[in-house]
């Protein structure tokens, strides 16, 4: 699916939203649906306008044009405390003068939910994030893991028209961040509830999405699938944001070749019928564990990165340093850039 | 310790740390000659000069010839439990000490907010400069001031009057002694209130408003806490500044009498050290109790 539905009513929808601060403009006209349910990502490196974008859905920023609606309701002009949004903070932004069972119950004591019910409800948030009988610690004796889940728990427990969520594994180291990729993504679909979520990292966006944005300068410049967006990327600025691009231009057509795409011929082997050969020489290679990168200078000028699973290298990789080699590659898995 | 951090080491012009590697091989002898000076200023000057206070307190004089009798007794001390003049003063002097820490957090609170949260940058140097100036002039000259403001022909009834209300008769009162405390202890909490307040986060603030709370709700139920600290540091400074002043009490005041003028007329107007010992001995008191209080609030990380 990389079209919004455009029979339902859409949890969220941007028109034309800009934003600038003095001279510097922040979000550059954006439009965007996101539907009910529905995982999206803002993706783009830093400076790109999502963040921004995110706080201007939150109500934390007014725009200085276009429009807001939440659920088919216009809420461009309407406060944060009155949106029917929940944001998970970047650095959580817990309040630390209360336990965590009252951090997470905060949104629903200001909404007056009669205690009982508050409480078997953060109950049920703090199963959910599996910090059964944590409740009464403060969030200062947690761990940065243990906090991220208390501040996902305290913004889905008010079950919100939309989640949105501003990098929030980015301060958790990387294994931590693996495991919560695939846990907020479990929790989103058992809840159901649309998640809009702000990352520069790629692989996170292309792992958890449903739907990503790729964002820069302030521009959508890509909505699509997690496929669609690796493998037809719109713009030079996607291919080479997302994955390592090889950029050829042959016969006056640019084009994009990823390296995994790439197959290095042994001595004497023959490429498949169809398939493009290059002759070049491999400069440099790099081993990083699960597999190995060639950066082979092409006879024909431009460099590029071939990608092999280490299965077959042998650990005898560094004896290509310097060598000749032929790369061939399907035409089918290139991309024109226009 | 700057010089030493920047670039390669110089030579030290003789003396005992010619060898500079010697901080090295003996860790724990550059910290002791940092500390060795302000120590022994503070042992000997500060905490011995309490010890003999707290000793002198324990001895007497002699009626008749007013000397000083260097025997352990407990008879200044019964003197201010037994006799309830001192201790209508000393309850007088707590409770103002407590109005005044009130009205000053009361009148701070605000104005530290406005200035860590809602001023430009420009605004609040601004404010600060106002909050630190009165600081830099005299005591006694903002003290005069106040007399001129106070009096029964001063800028206070005058303009009361002009605008046709009764004149006020707060000069040489208790309510002067309580409005003076109040401006002069002041800055004393707006600073650490200011402090307190800077130091939350936005996105506290944030995360409330996402979560439903109106911007008083806010205030009470994240900033106020989180200012509690500020507020309480603050506290210590006016509480105990009020506590032990005698000045003001005096040159502003209608007669009633305070700890701190109490003890400035033992030993000023009776000869009587070893009683103005014993009497200062009760602010010390008081003010542990309150520092023991103020430490469960959380003031001392706050300061």
């Amino acid at each position: 699916m990389t079209e919004a539905d455009p029979a339902k009513t859409p949890a969220l929808r941007l028109q034309g939203v800009r934003k600038n601060y003095g001279q510097v403009v922040a979000v550059a006209g954006v439009d965007l649906v996101v539907d009910e349910g529905e995982f999206f990502t803002l993706l783009g490196p830093s400076g790109s306008g999502k963040t921004t974008l995110l706080r201007l859905i939150a109500g934390f920023e007014r725009p200085d044009a276009g429009r807001i609606e939440l659920g088919g309701r216009d809420v461009t002009s309407v406060p944060p405390h009155l949106r029917d949004t929940n944001t998970v903070f970047q650095d959580y932004a817990l309040f630390p003068h209360m336990s965590v069972a009252d951090n997470i119950g905060y949104g629903l004591r200001v909404k007056g939910v009669a205690k009982p019910a508050r409480e078997r409800r953060v109950q049920r948030a703090l199963q959910m994030v599996r910090l059964e009988g944590l409740g009464l610690r403060r969030p200062n004796q947690l761990s940065g893991g243990q906090r991220q889940r208390v501040a996902l728990a305290r913004a889905v427990v008010n079950e919100p028209e939309v989640l949105l969520l501003d990098e929030p594994l980015g301060a958790l180291d990387l294994k931590l961040r693996q495991e919560m990729q695939i846990e907020l993504k479990q929790i989103q679909k058992d809840v159901g509830i649309t998640f809009v979520y702000v990352t520069h990292d790629q692989e996170e966006a292309l792992t958890m999405s449903d739907r990503l944005a790729v964002l820069a300068n302030g521009q959508i410049e890509q909505i699509g699938s997690p496929v669609d967006v690796y493998e037809r990327p719109a713009t030079e600025f996607v291919a080479g944001f997302i994955g390592i691009s090889n950029v050829l231009t042959r016969d006056g057509v640019r084009f994009v070749v990823r390296p995994e795409k790439i197959r290095m011929l042994a001595e004497g082997e023959e490429a498949d019928p169809g398939m493009t050969v290059e002759l070049g020489r491999v400069e440099e290679v790099i081993y990083v564990g699960m597999n190995t990168r060639y950066v082979v200078h092409l006879d024909r000028g431009e460099q590029l990165v071939a990608v092999r699973q280490n299965m077959d290298a042998l650990g005898d990789a560094q004896k290509f340093e310097g060598r000749p080699v032929r790369l061939a590659w399907t035409p089918d898995h290139t991309f024109v850039l226009e | 310790m700057t010089v030493e951090a920047v670039g390669r080491p110089r030579p030290k012009p003789g003396g005992a740390v010619a060898n500079p590697s010697i901080f090295w091989r003996i860790p724990w002898l550059r910290t002791a000659i940092l500390l060795a000076p302000p120590l022994t200023w503070f042992v000997a000057i500060y905490l011995a000069s309490l010890a003999l206070l707290l000793v002198t307190a324990f001895w007497t004089i002699d009626p008749f010839t007013t000397r000083v009798v260097q025997s352990w007794s407990l008879d200044n001390f019964q003197q201010i439990v037994n006799e309830p003049t001192y201790l209508r003063i000393i309850g007088r002097t707590v409770l103002m000490a407590a109005l005044v820490t009130m009205t000053d957090a009361l009148i701070a609170f605000p104005f530290a907010y406005y200035m860590a949260r809602v001023a430009s940058r420009r605004v609040q140097t601004a404010l600060f400069a106002a909050v630190l100036l009165p600081l830099w002039a005299s005591y006694l000259a903002r003290l005069y001031a106040w007399i001129l403001i106070l009096n029964h022909s001063g800028v206070l009834n005058w303009s009361l009057q002009s605008v046709g209300l009764p004149a006020a008769n707060v000069a040489y009162s208790d309510v002067a002694v309580w409005i003076v405390f109040s401006y002069i202890w002041l800055p004393f909490m707006i600073i650490p209130a200011y402090a307190a307040l800077e130091r939350i986060p936005d996105s506290l603030l944030e995360a409330a408003a996402d979560l439903g709370a109106r911007r008083w709700r806010t205030v009470r139920d994240v900033v106020l806490p989180l200012a509690l600290p500020g507020v309480a540091a603050g506290s210590i400074f006016t509480f105990s500044l009020t506590l032990g002043d005698y000045i003001t009490p005096v040159l502003i005041g209608g007669g009633t009498s305070f700890i701190g003028n109490v003890v400035y007329s033992s030993i000023g107007i009776a000869n009587n050290v070893p009683f103005a010992a014993a009497l200062a001995m009760v602010p010390i008191a008081i003010m542990a109790l309150y520092l023991i209080g103020a430490k469960r609030l959380g003031a001392f990380e706050a300061l």
